[in-house]
This record gives structure tokens, sequence and C-alpha cells, in this order.
């Protein structure tokens, strides 16, 4: 993977004043077409083979979550063995991507997970809200780091970015992209949350895209899943088509990971339709796409028995988590 | 891949009859003189159509007057709305039957006649019910009243919306209509006659009279018509200006066009490719307000077109009955072998034309999205309407320069105006020559807006107060 190189792409030394020139001459976005767009590719009609690749390449994709004040060893050990068996009628379901928990909880993730090829990411950074100073977040990652998580997901600093201090955003997901790296040489993977719900605005959204990229970002995730307004389809879009513009001029691919608020097999189709026909086909693996959510998987395990066996189990045939 | 499996429309959900006659006060009259309509996506023959005579038009016309003195100009306005209300909703009742007709009839992907042309034809009834007993709210003044006789005369490449747009304000305003659908697509208005009985309108209200050009000529040739109501082709729309001067008709003329879609650099460039992509594939380019020029700023045209290509990779082409079919059939050899014709004279007279790599059906006529870039105002592809999926980009490098493009042009029925900036949407809106100017959107149609054109785009407006009055005059 060629090294981000901020400078050159912004085109001066990085200071808070280049970075607002470079992410206020990004093109505006315009809420009545981008929305239309998403409403237009909404409307495909996904079926038969299609629908069965669509159901599980959404199982792959998937970040399994839990994050809830009252998470335990035994919640997440449990979470765990959904992900290693998400079907137990049906074992050729595949695996999701990862596990999603807090920091504390990878080691008993990383402990019931074994030797399956499941990842384990932990949210960090003061999450959700990000109120913390820079050393607490950095100890909070570090943390999770050295508890042997796979993927960090930061969220932003949505206080300094509305108030137009860019450079803080930047530097602080700079710094903490520094403490993913290990000693032997590999990093734990970075989402960056932007936390859209509290940015806004499409066009807010677009520049928190391009600086979380410019800052090293592996991935770009839309939520938290605790505010009121979490994943939507035109969010995602407009996320998607940010990668490929960046991906199209610095041959960098990044990401793309909605969290909060997909909960049907059909809603998950729809974002792949829109994975497809934005970014491309380059998008439609969990490398660069993931779902971040908790009860998705099982929508998505009954379609696919309704699909597989030709009826409609319902909700005591697939296992609570 | 995520390759989209087939998801067909069912073609069962229509019926059509081997054969159709005339719809003729209030009856079908035995099929004569028949010729085969045809599925363009297959070359499939659907049914045999009456090619009507003069002989036919005069009975038609017969029935309108007959039914206009005896019945419907008797009948009140609220009467008159209370069977426009019944159209409307019977439309929706049948909507899935009649955009499976019209798709299989015109080619045109399932998608749109689904969500687009269905819906509006029923929008539109709706909308003139509404009027049917305020007409005195018109702004005319009291008592305003109908011309008699309306005939009219549409094209393939919305049929049924066509029909919609010009029967419903013609009823609602007192008038009887005689109506010939194009010949290429004559069924869904076979299917509105059908309407019209299940409705219960008295009979010779509505008459449908099939057949070619000399069918539309004999109509307009009638003496005893009032208002003549065409949408085609410019050349078809000076000779019945000319065929008609010196009479009383009344006319309004929905003519081509060769709109302009301006893209400043300051536009929301993405949704600007969607919108350009909308304003000139949709339908496969055959609307008569199709962004068939793009204008595009010199500063943004590199990314523009790099972005519009990459957009245009993702149409895809085929089977109309598929539900995830963006672009369906050509509806006529005739016209595919006319935008061939004009695309390959554009790139004689230097332009480059580029289109994505799609496989082509075996039978049917199919034309690939195309854009061709570097063309000059002076090309024939930048002047003559194409009426395909066929875009011709050129560039400015002011406003003033964009204006000065956009208007020079025969046409003037509708442009396309893309820019954050609202202070230049109202002043642009302002100084182009077009009878519809669409801001950060681009083919959004209203029954409560009016659409109509300058220039060699024609005369008189449909939709609306405005398309009320061309069938409608003072009483005083």
């Amino acid at each position: 993977m060629p090294a981000i190189e901020p400078e050159a792409i912004v085109g001066s030394r990085i200071t808070n004043q280049s970075l607002s020139r470079w992410l206020h001459s990004l093109p505006g976005v315009d809420k009545v077409g981008l929305e239309a767009r998403v409403a237009s590719l909404s409307t495909r009609s996904i079926k038969t083979t299609s629908k069965a690749w669509g159901l599980d390449m959404a199982i792959k994709m998937m970040d399994l979550t839990t994050l809830e004040g009252a998470d335990t060893k035994e919640r997440v050990r449990s979470l765990c063995l959904k992900a290693i068996t998400p079907d137990p009628m049906d074992l050729s379901t595949p695996q999701p991507a990862a596990i999603c928990v807090y920091g504390d909880m990878v080691v008993h993730a990383k402990e019931a997970l074994g030797k399956n090829k499941i990842y384990v990411a932990a949210v960090a950074t003061a999450f959700p809200s990000g109120r913390a100073s820079l050393q607490v977040k950095l100890a909070d990652t570090k943390d999770a780091v050295k508890a042997g998580a796979d993927e960090i997901d930061m969220v932003i600093d949505r206080g300094a970015f509305l108030s137009g201090n860019y450079l803080e955003v930047y530097k602080q997901i700079v710094a903490v992209k520094e403490v993913c790296q290990r000693k032997d040489g590999n990093h734990a993977h970075l989402k960056v949350i932007l936390e859209t719900g509290e940015l806004e605005t499409y066009d807010n959204i677009r520049r928190a895209s391009y600086l979380a990229m410019l800052a090293g970002a592996d991935f770009i995730k839309t939520s938290t899943g605790k505010v009121s307004v979490n994943a939507t389809l035109p969010i995602t879009m407009l996320m998607l088509q940010a990668v490929k513009d960046w991906y199209d001029t610095t041959k960098i691919q990044i990401g793309v990971k909605p969290a909060g608020g997909i909960r049907t097999a059909k809603d998950a189709l729809k974002y792949l339709v829109v994975v497809k026909e934005t970014a491309g086909d380059k998008w439609l693996t969990p490398k660069y796409f993931r779902f971040g959510a908790s009860s998705l998987l099982n929508d998505v395990l009954m379609q696919r028995q309704k699909l597989t066996t030709g009826n409609y189990s319902g909700r005591d045939y697939v296992s609570v988590d | 891949m995520f390759d989209y499996a087939p998801a067909p429309e069912s073609r069962d959900l229509v019926k059509f009859q081997d054969s159709y006659g005339h719809f003729i006060g209030g009856k079908f009259t035995k099929p004569s003189n028949t010729y085969g309509t045809i599925n363009p996506a297959t070359e499939e023959t659907l049914a045999q159509i009456s090619h009507g005579t003069a002989k036919d038009v005069d009975a038609a016309v017969k029935a309108a007057r007959n039914a206009y003195e005896k019945t419907w100009s008797k009948l009140d306005g609220a009467t008159r709305g209370k069977y426009l209300y019944r159209i409307a909703r019977i439309i929706q009742e049948r909507s899935r039957e009649l955009a499976v007709a019209e798709t299989l009839n015109n080619g045109k992907p399932i998608k749109e006649t689904r969500d687009a042309d269905i819906p509006l034809a029923a929008s539109w009834f709706f909308y003139y019910a509404g009027w049917a007993d305020k007409l005195d709210y018109a702004g005319l003044g009291p008592n305003p009243m109908a011309h008699g006789v309306a005939a009219q005369v549409v094209p393939w490449n919305f049929p049924l919306m066509m029909l919609a747009w010009k029967i419903a304000p013609a009823l609602a305003a007192g008038n009887t209509v005689v109506l010939k659908p194009a010949e290429t697509t004559p069924l869904s208005a076979l299917l509105f006659a059908e309407i019209c009985q299940q409705a219960e309108l008295p009979d010779g209200v509505v008459n449908i009279v099939t057949g070619f050009g000399d069918t539309g000529a004999e109509l307009f040739d009638h003496s005893d018509i009032n208002k003549v109501a065409f949408t085609g082709s410019t050349n078809v729309g000076k000779i019945i200006a000319k065929q008609i001067a010196g009479t009383n008709k009344k006319a309004t003329l929905e003519l081509g066009g060769k709109a302009a879609n301006i893209v400043f650099e300051d536009a929301a460039l993405d949704q600007a490719v969607e919108g350009i992509v909308n304003g000139i594939f949709f339908n496969q380019g055959h609307v008569c307000c199709a962004g068939s020029r793009l204008l595009v700023q010199e500063s943004v045209q590199d990314v523009l077109i790099k972005k519009l290509k990459a957009r245009m990779e993702n149409i895809r082409l085929g089977d109309p009955m598929d539900k995830n079919t963006d672009i369906g059939a050509i509806n006529s050899k005739a016209q595919l072998t006319k935008i061939d014709r004009l695309v390959k004279q554009g790139v004689k007279e230097g332009g480059q034309s580029w289109a994505p790599t799609c496989a082509m059906p075996k039978n049917g006529f199919w034309y690939a999205p195309t854009i061709i870039t570097g063309v000059a105002p002076t090309n024939t592809v930048a002047r003559e309407e194409i009426f395909g999926p066929v875009l011709s980009v050129m560039t400015f490098r002011t406003p003033a320069e964009a204006v000065a493009k956009a208007n020079n042009s025969q046409y003037g029925l509708s442009a396309g105006v893309w820019t954050e900036k609202g202070s230049r949407i109202l002043k642009m809106a302002d100084q182009l020559n077009a009878g519809v100017v669409w801001a950060n959107t681009y083919n959004q149609f209203d029954p409560a807006s009016p659409f109509g054109g300058f220039k060699e785009s024609g005369y008189g407006r449909e939709g609306g107060r405005h398309g009320l009055l061309s069938y409608l005059k003072g009483s005083h």
C-alpha cells in the first residue's frame, strides 16, 4: 500500500488554515439529488442467486457488536460462540468478519474466539463521546491494542470539527494511528468513526471523511450507534463516493463501515447495491466494507434459511446472542 | 460477484387481443386495414392494429360532436370531475397491467413505466378532475367555455402519459376528444379505451383512432374539429401549422428540443452527474426535453467527464421487462437508424464518441448510452435533435458564455442549471430562453406545473392552470 503524503495532497504544510482551505474546496453535496439516487438504487430487485450471494456476503462483512455498559465476560463469550457457529442448523453459513466490543472485553473475546479467523475490534478513544484528553484517548487505545485487538474503532472529536479546528481532529487521528502500531511491525486496523448524526450536514460528512482519510484511517465509519441518527443509506453512499474518489487520485483504498440501525437483510442488500454501484466491485469484500450491527445477523440467518429450505422459520429457529 | 439475477416482471399481467379496431362512440369497431404492432425489444408482433382512414376519422369526429352537443356540454363540472376521478383511480388499479403493456409496446424499462409513466398519467387525471368544477377561477372570467371537439395526436415516447396530458385537461374543460396514438405504440391507448368503458364515460366523449401520419393528417384536416393538439417533431408541427392556417382551429404544438444542461464549477458534481444521466438517458433519450447538450465549465470538465464515464459503466442495458434494467430498447428501427446516422455525422465532424461496453441483445433495436466530447456549437450533434441516448458535450468559460451557447438553438423547451449558488440559479433562469428551467435537478414533472416551449419547440402550454386555458375560451 503506498504511503500517504498529506502535504502533497493538501498542497502545503498541514496547518489548520491549509486544512480548512482544502476541505472547503471539495464539491458540495446536493441533499435532494443524493437522496434521490439512493431511493432509485433501493428499487433494485435482488433475487435468487444474487440474493444468496448478498446474504452470505453480508454475514462475512459483519462486525458483530455488543457495546453495553452491562457487557460481561459471559455475554461476550456467548456472542463469540454465535460468531463461530452463526447457524447451528446449517454449518455452511459463513462467519462474521469481527466481534466489536469495548476495550476491556478484548481479552475475553480473544480467548473465546481462539484460533478462529474472526477479528476482534475494540472501540476506543473515550467512545462514544470522545470527550477526554488526548492522553486518555491514547491510553485507552494502547490498552486495547496490547490486549490483542486487531482493529480499533476510534471516534473523532466532533466538538473540534464543528468549531473549525480541523487540525486538532487530524492530529488526534494521526496520534491514535501511531499507537495502533505493534512491535512486530503489524498494526491494528484503524476505523475512524465520524459520528455523522452529530455532523448533521452532508457537506460536513464529506469533509470529515476526507480529513480522516488524510490522517491515515484504514476505514471510515458512520456512527457509534449511540446517537439518534446512525447509519443511513445516503450517508453511506456519500462516504463510498469519497473513498472511491480518494482511490482514484491516491491509489489508496480505504474501507467504509456503516453502523447502527441496520437491522434487516433487506436493508443489508440495499447497502450492497449501493456499494456495487457507487464505489464498485473492489469494495464488495469484508476487507473494505463492514456492517456494524447486532440484530442484523439473525434476520439475515432467517432469510438465508428461507432461501435454502423454502420455509420461513421464525425467531425460535435462530439463537439469541 | 454480485451480478443481479434476472428479475423479470410478469408478461401475463396483460392480455392483448389479437386485433383491435378503433374506439368510436363508446364501442370498438371491427378491425380493418390492419398492421402489426411489435415489441421493439424482441420484434415479436403483439397485436394487429387498424390503420384509420378518412372514413374512420369522420365517424370518430361525428361521435365526438354528438357527445359534445348532447351529453358532455350539458353536464355540470362536478359530474365531469367525477368521471375524471374515476378514470384516475382505474389507472391506479390497473397500473401494473398498464406498465407491462407500455413496456412491451414501447421498449422502455419496466422501472420507468412503473415509477414514472403510469403514476404520472394517473396524477394528471386527478389534478384536472379537481379543476372541472372550478373553471371560473381559471383566469378567463366567469363561465368560460369549451372549444368543442379536440383533435389530439400523441407521440410514441410516453404513450399513455402523453394521452393523459391531452385528454385530462380537454375533458375537464368540457371538450370531447378524438385522439390518435403513435403508429408504433397504440396499445396503451386502446387499453385506455377499455378504461373509459369501465368508468362508464358517456359514449363518444373519448374516441381513439389508430393509424399512421396520414390518419393524423385526416384528423387535423377535418372541418368539424375546433382544437388541434399535437406533440411530436418540429417538422410535422410545421406541416400542421400550415395545414390549419386560416381556419378557426386553435392549436397547441409541443415539438422538439435540444436542451442545454449547464454545469458550473461550483456544482455538487456527484449529483450533477446523476442529473446528466437522468437528463439524457431517461427513456433512452426519447424525451423532447432531454438534456442533450451538456455545457460544462472548462475548469471542471475533466473531473466531470471522468465521473460521468464511471457512472455510465453502471448503466444496465437490456430486457426492458427486467426490474433492474436502466436502458431499454429504441422504439423503432427507423429511430435507431436516425440515431446511428447522427452520431456518425458527429464523429465525422470531429467529435469523439464514447460508450461503455455493454452486451447488446440479439433481437430488437438497441443503442448504447453514448457521449460525444469535443463538440462545437456549429456541429450537427449540437444543433439537431437526436432523440436517443446520446449526449453532446461542450464547454464554456463564463456564465455569459453559457447563456449565449445555451440559447443558440432553434429550440427552447427546457434547460438545466447546476450550481450551489442560489443567486446564479435565478439569474440563469431569467436569461435562458426555455419553457422549463430545472435547477440542480432534471426531468421532474408535476401536473400542477405548466410545460411548453419557446421558438421551434412549439406554442401553448400543457399542465397546470395554463394547460387548462389551452382548452377553454372566454364566454364573452
